[in-house]
């Protein structure tokens, strides 16, 4: 493990995401901390300028502190990154699995349905999932779970199929270890360090539909989000550039963390991959 | 024979997407909360319970799941997509005088994209190590980490409000009326300019990088080696031997990509007011249409099918051993 913490911090790349991810995250814990009030209140006369009346990143159109935010916006983007992954990590290697190492006819079936999903305009389903099923946190991080997992279940399958083959797993399977076993134990351990860099991948990409579902308007109302700030202020951009450029700054800064951090992750699981 | 084959198999994978698609729709309207009726009704008429009633006659709500299923499939093959009640429109009517626009924009993106992405890639990866690799690879790094709609908001704060090159909003001036065909085009070109740019530049971004990893791949290759060898210079070298097999690989990709880049369009159609398909996906979202939302996810989903096939075409053209396979 040391020698792979240090492949992984020797790269710019990691040590650079890592720092911007910290400091995304310490904001999003600490954001009650840091600007205690909610970020939906009026704390000062609206549009003002950053810097004015105390606001570091000036204030929106109802005087709300748009510093105030962008840092409780950190949370909401954070955690359903994190969770809506999950979600498409559960069906996609779960799918994957089922693919690769079953196949046969179930396998066809289910690359067959992958590529299908993989064609769908997934924001387009992530929109129509939300809209009907009422946008709220639980909803939307099944919305983004759900367009996302096709990709994952790809890789899942091929990483499978390649280490199923190997010794180690009929030696398991000789040993008459149930199928279950052989899989959980034997196959995904050795199956696993590329599908966590695309996991890593699948949050950035994950952070991003949200925003932009919160940007249309399908945000949940309860939650100060990124997307819903640059949607608010699209209308006065005209007169108040700050409202939409510090959010839109914020979103820009986390998924290039975290696709820095998926890179150096990649070149450090996968050493033979990362020469080209 | 296997051209004919291999058409058969993909009309049935076409047929096949489609199905699902419409499967999709008919089991979100039946696990929305509440009411099916209502969610047709976009939840307009909800104090009007006659109005319920019909929808729930007209469409069939009172009988068994399989006939209403049957019934919406063969709704969906005629074409028949419904009835907006808040726009007192068909949705196939409303969709289909959206689909002009969405089409300019799309294709424009598209192909300015594909054709950014494989002339910046080749840059970086002739010029690999130096500085000019450095910043195209930095700016692909950027743009791909990018929000679509707030790299519109700032294409529009400073080619716009600040340097007032490009309209910042709309399809065609409203005077458009009285234009000659030429100003016309003309006047939709330049409202064009800021949307393509925008849908393109995340895309280019993805091709930039995959096109310098398959040209500094390439550049490795044999027939490369025995092209230098020959004393042929580095131009026709990048011409002849190696543009085309690295560009494969990006093209093959680009038609993967074709449900991001319509998904991208109904945010960059936000941003822009772009009178499309997304514009009327935000639309539809705003006054919770849903029968117009259910249409235009089965529009664009086809129209995803349709640019495979297209990029398809393009590889074809490409690669012709690809056809020869």
């Amino acid at each position: 493990m040391p020698q792979f913490l240090k492949t992984f911090l020797r790269r710019p790349a990691g040590a650079v995401g890592l720092t911007l991810l910290a400091l995304v995250t310490a904001m999003a814990i600490f954001a009650p901390l840091i600007y205690p009030a909610s970020p939906w209140e009026m704390s000062g006369i609206p549009f003002s300028q950053p810097g004015e009346n105390g606001m570091l990143m000036g204030a929106d159109t109802l005087g709300r502190d748009i510093a105030a935010g962008v840092v409780h916006g950190a949370r909401i983007s954070i955690v359903i990154g994190i969770a809506s992954t999950l979600t498409a990590l559960l069906i996609g290697v779960t799918l994957g699995c089922v693919a690769g190492y079953a196949g046969g006819a179930l396998d066809s079936a289910i690359v067959r349905f992958t590529e299908i999903f993989q064609t769908i305009p997934n924001f387009v389903l992530a929109i129509l999932l939300v809209a009907i099923l009422t946008p709220s946190i639980a909803t939307i991080i099944l919305a983004i779970g759900l367009v996302s997992w096709p990709p994952l279940a790809r890789l899942t399958r091929a990483q499978v199929r390649s280490v199923s083959t190997r010794e180690f797993v009929q030696a398991a399977r000789c040993q008459g270890q149930s199928t279950l076993s052989v899989v959980v134990r034997h196959v995904l351990p050795n199956a696993i360090s590329p599908i966590i860099v695309l996991g890593a991948m699948t949050v950035a990409a994950a952070i991003l539909i949200e925003a932009a579902l919160s940007f249309m308007g399908l945000g949940d109302p309860n939650y100060m989000s990124w997307g819903y700030m640059i949607g608010a202020g699209r209308t006065v951009i005209r007169q108040a550039w700050w409202m939409s450029v510090f959010p839109g700054l914020a979103i820009l800064t986390t998924v290039i963390a975290i696709n820095l951090v998926g890179e150096a992750l990649n070149d450090a699981l996968n050493p033979r991959i990362s020469r080209a | 024979m296997s051209a004919v084959k291999s058409l058969v198999s993909k009309l049935t994978g076409i047929a096949f997407a489609i199905l699902v698609i419409a499967t999709i729709n008919f089991v979100l309207v039946h696990s929305a909360p509440g009411d099916p009726a209502l969610v047709i009704a976009g939840q307009s008429g909800a104090t009007d319970a006659e109005f319920i009633e019909q929808i729930r006659r007209d469409y069939g709500l009172d009988q068994p799941w399989f006939v209403q299923y049957t019934s919406y499939l063969t709704k969906v093959v005629t074409l028949d997509l419904g009835y907006s009640v808040r726009q007192r429109a068909d949705v196939s009517d409303l969709i289909l005088e959206r689909l002009g626009p969405t089409l300019l924009l799309t294709l424009s993106a598209f192909g300015l994209s594909l054709i950014g992405g494989v002339f910046f890639g080749a840059l970086a990866g002739l010029r690999q190590g130096t500085w000019k690799d450095l910043a195209i690879s930095l700016a692909a790094l950027i743009l791909y980490a990018t929000p679509v709609f707030w790299f519109g908001l700032m294409l529009v704060l400073v080619f716009s409000i600040n340097l007032e090159w490009f309209p910042a909003f709309g399809y065609a001036n409203i005077r458009a009326a009285s234009f000659t065909p030429w100003q016309y085009a003309l006047d939709v070109a330049r409202h064009l300019v800021l949307p393509a740019v925008t849908l393109a530049a995340i895309y280019m971004a993805v091709y930039t990088r995959l096109m310098r990893a398959s040209l500094i791949e390439v550049s490795h290759e044999d027939h490369v080696k025995t092209a230098r060898a020959k004393g042929l210079t580095e131009g026709r070298i990048l011409r002849g031997h190696m543009l085309r097999n690295a560009a494969g690989p990006v093209i093959t990709f680009a038609g993967l990509q074709a449900g991001a880049l319509i998904g991208g369009a109904v945010v960059v159609e936000t941003v822009f007011s772009w009178p499309g398909l997304g514009r009327l996906t935000f639309d539809s979202v705003t006054a919770r249409d849903y029968p117009v939302l259910l249409g235009l996810f089965l529009v664009m989903s086809i129209l995803v099918i349709a640019i495979n096939l297209l990029t398809d075409l393009i590889h074809r053209l490409v690669d012709p051993r690809i056809g020869a396979r």
